[in-house]
């Protein structure tokens, strides 16, 4: 780990003018970006070939850090870019980083929607159950009862469950991971990485600063240790009932599907339109007929 | 443009024209979303675009358009998205995205009637300020107005080349009539249209300043993938693509984006004059209504009256100097437009001179007809 961490810094980490970083202390986004960093150094992907897109709020300030060819995006936005760029150029690996009110409050339909259509993307989810960067209003994680800026008599509304609501709409791969397990995230993210297809990542992190303070749930080692003491694996999910899986984090890989990924579905629909036209071509040469010829 | 043998004479409508125009400008690039009057441009390139290696997307929304475009093009790919009213609001945040990170694109804007859903098979003239100013926060943009079919060529072409050169998106403005009307037209040759692409840094990668001054203030841009790594954010950033809160880089940054249309203007600025050598009055007229004003104009020299028509093709940045000119020389200017007088705003701002102003506004989704402004051209 020692090793790992100064080869991340010496090679992953930008190291003019960027830093310090703006994440508050003990913030899980440096746990996540550390752990994303050691999957792609431990897949040998080059880092031109890697793209790392990112939305807008804390989350989305890691693409500034980091040694990658990088886009810092509009808000919910960011996996609109991220598609233009594969189908630009396939042969990238794009990453996408977002917060969890990016990615399914002003980016849900966008979020939905490129799990539906399933480019060969992987999209990065750090979901800490507020909008810590504006002062910690309540997102669509935030929990019912929960307290934030705009929700100081306790939230009246219910949260989203990002993975579910990424396989339900279609994501090749879903998995889910908290900042508590540094190592089991970095596993995860690897897959992610490798699988083909949308695959969605979810990383459970914490907000001390904004919602851990106002919901008494103590500073960044007691929201940690929390995830630890909450997160129960997939397979022992499954033999739990609803009632005891309040509250728990289920952690591992969700959903892993085999189906048709869109980028590589057209690269047939080029081919079969190259064809195509190539045969039209020749009608006109042999009738010389022209296309919209008077 | 000579006629030449190898020329093709066809039959298009103008949003075919613009699809036509921007595959021979190198646009291999295209996401959209269906919306009336714009959805032939979606179909045709759905179909055109593979056949050459292209790719076409249909997004989620105009957000997603707008997103998509500009990460294709970041990705050394020509893109382009078209849109109507409605589209347009939506492709408003990302356009902004576009203008402060000077990614090349082109939006297409077939305009039809609003506010809001408004009138959807009729044309309009409504949206020419906000092509100016939809997105927030002062940033630099190119609009183009188009008013025939061999306009939508042309004019597309020079919108994809002053994208490509200035780093910058830009507005093709359309109307409901001009994609709509199908017109025998004379396309130019390959050989015979100009294309620029973008001039790519040829300096070793660790060398690269992405946003880096030049004489042009237009940085060398770089593809994703291409082994030259930098930082894009719609933040205001350095000459490196560092997000800065430093005055002075602030003031560095914006000054160049402006700067470098400021520098380009007489290569951005296109207007067409009609009859003016010896206008006492004259007409300024863009779009589909600039077809009807050239009408007028020719039916008001048989009545002796000495008319002229200046037709913008660059309706931003005002052509100022050039409109400036006419307004010197004539005692009056008759400004029709589908709209409450979006660009006779602009005419008032820099009138210096006694010229009389005189607006014709409709905004029914009906066209102006010849015989309206040449009424003016008789009575004023």
């Amino acid at each position: 780990m020692l090793e790992s961490a100064e080869i991340i810094r010496q090679e992953y980490l930008r190291h003019d003018k960027k830093f310090p970083h703006v994440w508050c202390p003990g913030c899980g986004n440096g746990i996540v970006m550390g752990a994303l960093l050691r999957a792609v150094h431990s897949l040998g992907l080059s880092k031109n070939e890697v793209v790392l897109v990112s939305g807008i709020g804390c989350a989305g300030r890691m693409s500034t850090y980091v040694d990658f060819n990088t886009m810092h995006t509009t808000h919910g936005r960011a996996l609109t870019f991220s598609t233009g760029i594969k189908l630009a150029k396939p042969e990238l690996t794009v990453l996408t980083v977002m917060g969890d009110g990016d990615a399914t409050a002003i980016g849900g339909n966008h979020f939905i929607h490129a799990a539906r259509r399933n480019l060969n993307l992987t999209a990065i989810i750090v979901n800490n159950s507020t909008y810590g960067m504006t002062g910690g209003q309540y997102s669509p994680t935030t929990p019912f009862g929960s307290k934030s800026t705009t929700s100081v008599y306790g939230h009246v509304e219910h949260a989203f469950s990002i993975a579910e609501l990424a396989a339900t709409a279609g994501a090749s791969f879903v998995a889910r991971s908290t900042v508590y397990h540094a190592s089991h995230l970095e596993k995860m993210i690897k897959q992610a990485i490798v699988k083909r297809g949308f695959s969605v990542m979810e990383v459970i992190s914490n907000c001390h600063v904004q919602h851990g303070r106002r919901n008494k749930l103590g500073g960044a080692v007691e929201m940690i240790t929390g995830f630890k003491e909450r997160s129960v694996t997939v397979d022992k999910a499954t033999k739990m009932s609803p009632e005891e899986l309040e509250g728990k984090i289920t952690i591992g890989v969700l959903a892993d599907i085999e189906k048709p990924i869109s980028t590589e579905e057209y690269q047939r629909v080029i081919a079969e339109a190259k064809q195509h036209a190539e045969k039209i071509a020749k009608e006109k040469e042999k009738n010389g007929v022209k296309r919209y010829e008077e | 443009m000579e006629s030449s043998e190898n020329q093709k004479k066809v039959l298009l409508q103008g949003n075919e024209a613009i699809v036509e125009g921007a595959l021979a400008a190198g646009c291999r690039f295209f996401a959209g979303y269906p919306i009336t009057p714009a959805s032939e441009i979606s179909e045709i390139l759905s179909v055109k675009l593979p056949e050459l290696g292209g790719t076409f997307i249909q997004m989620e929304d105009e957000i997603a358009s707008m997103g998509a475009i500009i990460g294709a093009s970041l990705a050394g790919v020509k893109s382009m998205t078209a849109t109507s009213g409605p589209g347009f609001s939506l492709i408003q945040e990302n356009l902004g995205y576009g203008c402060i990170t000077e990614v090349p694109c082109v939006i297409v804007n077939v305009m039809r009637g609003g506010p809001s859903t408004g009138l959807p098979t009729s044309p309009s003239q409504g949206d020419v300020q906000m092509a100016r100013w939809g997105t927030h926060g002062d940033h630099p943009i190119i609009v183009l107005a188009v008013s025939s079919v061999s306009d939508c060529f042309s004019v597309t072409v020079k919108a994809f080349n002053l994208s490509e050169k200035y780093r910058i998106p830009v507005i093709i403005l359309s109307d409901e009539v001009v994609a709509h009307t199908r017109e025998s037209v004379t396309l130019p040759t390959t050989e015979q249209i100009r294309v620029f692409d973008r001039v790519k840094p040829d300096v070793p990668p660790e060398w690269y300043k992405p946003y880096a001054d030049n004489n042009r203030g237009v940085p060398d841009m770089a593809a994703l993938g291409d082994g030259y790594r930098h930082h894009v954010t719609g933040l205001i950033h350095d000459d490196r693509g560092y997000p800065t809160q430093d005055a002075q880089e602030i003031e560095k940054f914006l000054g160049r984006i402006h700067g470098k249309i400021s520098k380009g203007f007489q290569d951005i600025m296109v207007i067409k004059t009609h009859l003016m050598e010896d206008a006492e009055i004259f007409v300024i007229a863009y779009g589909s209504v600039a077809r009807s004003a050239l009408r007028a104009v020719r039916d008001a020299r048989e009545l002796g009256i000495k008319a002229g028509l200046v037709q913008l093709v660059t309706l931003f940045p005002f052509p100022r100097k050039n409109v400036d000119i006419y307004l010197r020389q004539c005692r009056a200017v008759i400004i029709p437009e589908m709209n409450m007088g979006q660009m006779s705003r602009e005419v008032s701002r820099i009138n210096q001179a006694d010229c009389r102003i005189v607006k014709h506004n409709k905004i029914n989704g009906q066209l102006i007809t010849p015989d309206e402004i040449l009424k003016h051209l008789t009575t004023v």
